[in-house]
């Protein structure tokens, strides 16, 4: 081995070693939580006494949990819905047309991901208040009709970033052929541009319902009576650190991993397309 | 088919342009005017009126402005935050650089998976991430049981928690992929003939680094700190949970209270209004400094090239 | 014996415009175009044939003017409401269905019942060649083989105009010509209207029953392929179509379809069809081949005659293209036999007959 090739060599494991370091950094934590999940002691400390799933048991009993839980999810889902249903036509309008306060929209759309969540949540908080719309209304059908335009106002803004990013690569010709052979603009968008577009738009659902699962700035100021999951275990965590949150954290996690490892493979496919 | 059909309305409608643009940009302008237009505009005009008595009257005035800039709490809680920031954004880019560097120019298989996996973490639960120090560096938190197990201490360590280093700390965890994100992107997008052609012409590991590796990575660094900056300094949960009550009281904290338990609406507004601007206002300074920094090849391709249009588009999860 | 009324036209565009702002793409363009024909829209890049093209697919709207088809407007009909199919320039076949899916689309659309579709597919299939391949995927296949499937697809649906905008640009040489000819032969046989897009003037003569030569948004000019070849209108249609040379002058006169021009010391003669002023700037175009050697410095009846050096004698297989500077600066080709000796720097007399070089202006 030459003289030249040993520095390079350690400066390659230095490296290795500073990579693995941080990329341990970035995980431990997560790790710690949910190993101790499963920790035989109402006190979470030092020894690990790894083996138990009563603190499961106790999350499956909490109805309060439960309950938080249920309105979480029916809050994504709705939230989906909505900046789909919102966001999939802003994406287009933003790829194809163009009109006068173009520019002021596309800026407007950022926003909310941009500013701390907290802004976004006053905001609309002022705005539901000075309104007059209870921040109960709709229970206990949702939580709450404010907290779900909240959470769909934040988050069209990441689906419209994702479907115009995917439009933009988008080859127009194939929407022209399909009108040349007789398909209207409907007919058009299901047969032709859709399917090309189809992993973007349910990457940015998936990626909407985490979201929303995991909201907690602008969810404070606009929940009415039922809290969210995010904020039940926030209550929680004032009254004093139990393992039963460690076991709802971990729910919680595991979930939004799984969700996420599904959209990261959509987003893969769709950029083999 | 016959070719004499005769237009209908529909066809009126798609013969003008504009109203095409109309009934295209309806809904999702229309949605986005009333949800997000107008409750920043009235947060706004919030923070011009006056608080008397508990209530919110309509009278126009600058009183909460003038308190704001006249209180030290102010601007010294803004100063405060700025300077966490700072401090995350330079933690996280020692710690993300090497590692950015690592995935893309040493780990030859699986490449994208290990991205990925840096990745993820992102979008999986916040909450889960900022609870995560509570447990451990509380007092009877599993750092200072591992410690005192071991005997290099014989008493808890207070500092730990509640304190300005946790929540440095948890930001720094937090924002790391963050910051990780656009230099690999950069780095990646480096062609590998550069370097080739570096070393072709005598220059060393260190000096290729240095010369042409470190100064192409410069815009994705630019991106990564102005990520990591602006969306720590904005950062409400990690001050909450392990800050403390006073000794880490940032600028998201101070609106969350005076919308909440102090109950003064406009004032929470001005000094909203005002981190907007100053949000804003980083964004632009990133924006010139990536215009004068303007080599060719850059990779992003967030649909805004403004470095507010990198932020979102990273956090609306345009990945690569 | 009373000259048949001709049917009338498949197509017309009446003073159709295209303007972005300022600039206009299409400039005033009236046309017509017979049922059956094989009609060519020639032109350099940005000369507006692929708007012109574009506006008669219904993808592009005429800022001004009309386009009728079989007399009844249809300016105001979207694309998917005209008796009009289109094979665009890269193909533009749908990614995420198979070659059998991408042909019946049209049909599909149209609610054509799933058996007829079915066979109508598997013929248009066997017309362009493609029989076996209709399970697979478009990136499966070749540019040849994808551009076939493009033509089946618009053909299936059997339009009454057929529009196709540069389809055998991304083709190699070989494949290109072989295309042309399976073209003029799959349009002779059905009898569809074909409006063609080209930048190539080869492909075009080679094709077209008639050819518009557009420039800048309007026509330069509207004939057979024989017409712009031997009778182009101007020095631009004389340079685009073939190969020849021109020679600028200045007109000494005019008159009963001969013109005279002098170039420097020389006066040359040529046929006209246009009216040329005396004194103006005018070109002489002769073609390389109506270009012969000769001794002697006196011209003949009824011909031109020039002096030259030879600069230049390149091999080109069948013929020798010789290069010769005249003493006012300008170049002449000529293609003379391969056989004939030359020598580079000797003086040459060339000569033509009159007829074959004609006077044009710009």
């Amino acid at each position: 081995m030459s003289a030249a090739a040993r520095p390079a060599d350690r400066l390659s494991g230095a490296l290795w070693i500073a990579g693995g370091l941080v990329f341990g950094f970035i995980y431990l934590p997560l790790v710690v939580v949910i190993v101790y999940a499963f920790h035989d002691s109402p006190i979470i400390a030092w020894p690990l006494r790894f083996g138990t799933l009563k603190w499961f048991g106790t999350l499956a009993h909490d109805r309060g949990m439960l309950e938080a839980a249920l309105a979480s999810l029916k809050l994504a889902l709705l939230a989906v819905a909505i900046a789909l249903a919102v966001g999939v036509p802003g994406a287009f309008v933003l790829d194809r047309h163009e009109f006068p306060g173009k520019t002021a929209f596309r800026r407007l759309v950022l926003l909310p991901l941009i500013l701390p969540g907290i802004i976004t949540g006053v905001a609309l908080l002022t705005f539901f208040s000075f309104a007059g719309l209870s921040l109960s209304s709709g229970f206990p059908l949702v939580p709450g009709w404010p907290v779900v335009l909240g959470h769909a106002a934040a988050l069209t803004s990441v689906v419209i970033t994702q479907v115009f990013a995917r439009l933009q690569r988008l080859d127009r010709a194939q929407e022209e052929a399909s009108q040349d052979l007789y398909a209207n603009e409907w007919q058009t968008f299901r047969y032709v541009t859709f399917p090309s577009i189809r992993t973007a738009v349910l990457g940015a659902g998936l990626l909407v319902f985490t979201l929303s699962l995991d909201e907690i700035a602008v969810t404070f100021f606009l929940i009415g009576r039922q809290n969210t999951l995010p904020l039940q275990i926030w209550g929680l965590l004032r009254r004093g650190i139990t393992p039963e949150v460690n076991a709802a954290a971990t729910v919680i996690f595991v979930i939004s991993v799984a969700v996420i490892v599904v959209w990261a493979r959509l987003m893969r496919e769709d950029q083999r397309t | 088919m016959s070719v004499t059909e005769r237009p209908t309305l529909l066809d009126r409608i798609r013969a003008r342009p504009a109203l095409r643009t109309a009934v295209a940009a309806a809904v999702p302008v229309g949605f986005v005017t009333m949800l997000l237009f107008v409750p920043y505009v009235l947060l706004l005009v919030h923070s011009f009126w006056r608080l008397r008595g508990g209530a919110i009257t309509h009278e126009l005035t600058l009183e909460n402005y003038a308190r704001l800039f006249g209180t030290e709490l102010y601007p010294g809680t803004i100063l405060f935050s700025a300077g966490i920031a700072l401090r995350v954004t330079l933690f996280s880019l020692l710690l993300a650089y090497p590692l950015a560097y690592l995935l893309a120019f040493k780990v030859k298989r699986h490449k994208h998976l290990m991205y990925m996996a840096v990745i993820i973490p992102l979008w999986v639960s916040y909450l889960v991430r900022a609870y995560a120090w509570k447990i451990i560096l509380g007092q009877s938190g599993i750092l200072n049981g591992l410690l005192q197990s071991v005997g290099l201490i014989d008493e808890p360590l207070t500092f730990l928690l509640y304190s300005r280093w946790a929540v440095i700390l948890a930001l720094t965890h937090i924002y790391t992929p963050f910051t990780l994100m656009p230099i690999y992107a950069v780095l990646e997008a480096i062609p590998p003939a550069l370097k080739e052609a570096s070393q072709d012409l005598y220059a060393t590991r260190w000096q290729t680094f240095r010369r042409i590796i470190l100064p192409l990575s410069l815009p994705g660094v630019l991106a990564g700190s102005t990520f990591a900056f602006v969306l720590s300094m904005g950062d409400f949960l990690a001050p909450q949970l392990l800050g403390g009550n006073d000794s880490a009281l940032m600028v998201s904290n101070l609106v969350w209270s005076l919308f909440g338990v102090a109950y003064n609406w406009p004032l929470g507004a001005a000094v909203s209004v005002i981190v907007l601007l100053l949000t804003l206002f980083l964004l632009w300074l990133a924006n010139r400094v990536e215009t004068a920094m303007n080599y060719a090849g850059e990779p992003g391709q967030a649909p805004a090239r403004s470095a507010g249009g990198m932020v979102g588009a990273a956090r609306g999860g345009v990945v690569t | 014996m009373d000259t048949p009324i001709p049917p009338p036209p498949i197509l017309e565009l009446r003073h159709l415009s295209k303007r972005f702002g300022e600039f206009a793409a299409v400039d005033d363009l009236s046309l017509e175009v017979a049922a059956g024909e094989f009609l060519t829209l020639l032109g350099a890049s940005g000369s507006g044939k692929t708007t012109t093209l574009r506006m008669i697919a219904g993808f592009e709207r005429p800022t001004e003017g009309e386009i009728l088809m079989a007399g009844a407007p249809i300016s105001a009909l979207p694309p998917f409401k005209r008796d009009i199919n289109t094979v665009f320039q890269h193909y533009a076949l749908f990614p995420h269905m198979s070659v059998r899916e991408n042909v019946a689309y049209g049909l599909r659309m149209r609610r054509v019942p799933s058996a007829e579709r079915a066979e109508q597919v598997s013929r248009a299939l066997e017309m362009v060649k493609l029989e076996q391949l209709g399970g697979r995927a478009p990136r499966q296949l070749s540019g040849g083989q994808q551009q076939r499937v493009a033509l089946a697809r618009a053909l299936v649906n059997r339009p009454r105009v057929l529009l196709l905008d540069e389809p055998l640009g991304a083709l190699d040489l070989k494949l290109r010509k072989e295309m042309q000819l399976e073209l003029k032969h799959l349009q002779t046989h059905l009898g569809i209207t074909f409006v063609y897009v080209t930048h190539d003037q080869e492909e075009a003569l080679t094709m077209s029953d008639r050819i518009v030569l557009m420039r800048q948004g309007r026509i330069a000019q509207l004939g057979t392929p024989r017409e712009l070849y031997d009778r182009p209108a101007s020095r631009y249609v004389a340079d685009f179509i073939g190969e020849t040379n021109l020679l600028p002058g200045v007109v000494a006169e005019s008159g009963h379809g001969v013109a005279t021009l002098r170039l420097g010391d020389t006066t040359l003669r040529g046929v006209t069809e246009a009216v040329l002023a005396p004194g103006s700037e005018a070109w002489l175009t002769v073609r390389p081949e109506a270009i012969q050697l000769t001794d002697g410095t006196r011209a003949p009846a009824g011909q031109n005659l020039v002096t030259g050096i030879v600069s230049d004698a390149v091999y080109a297989g069948s013929a020798l293209r010789m290069h010769v500077a005249l003493p006012g600066g300008q170049r002449l080709v000529a293609n003379v036999p391969s056989g004939t000796s030359v020598a580079i720097g000797a003086p040459v007399s060339l000569t033509w007959p009159v007829e074959h070089g004609r006077c044009v202006g710009d």
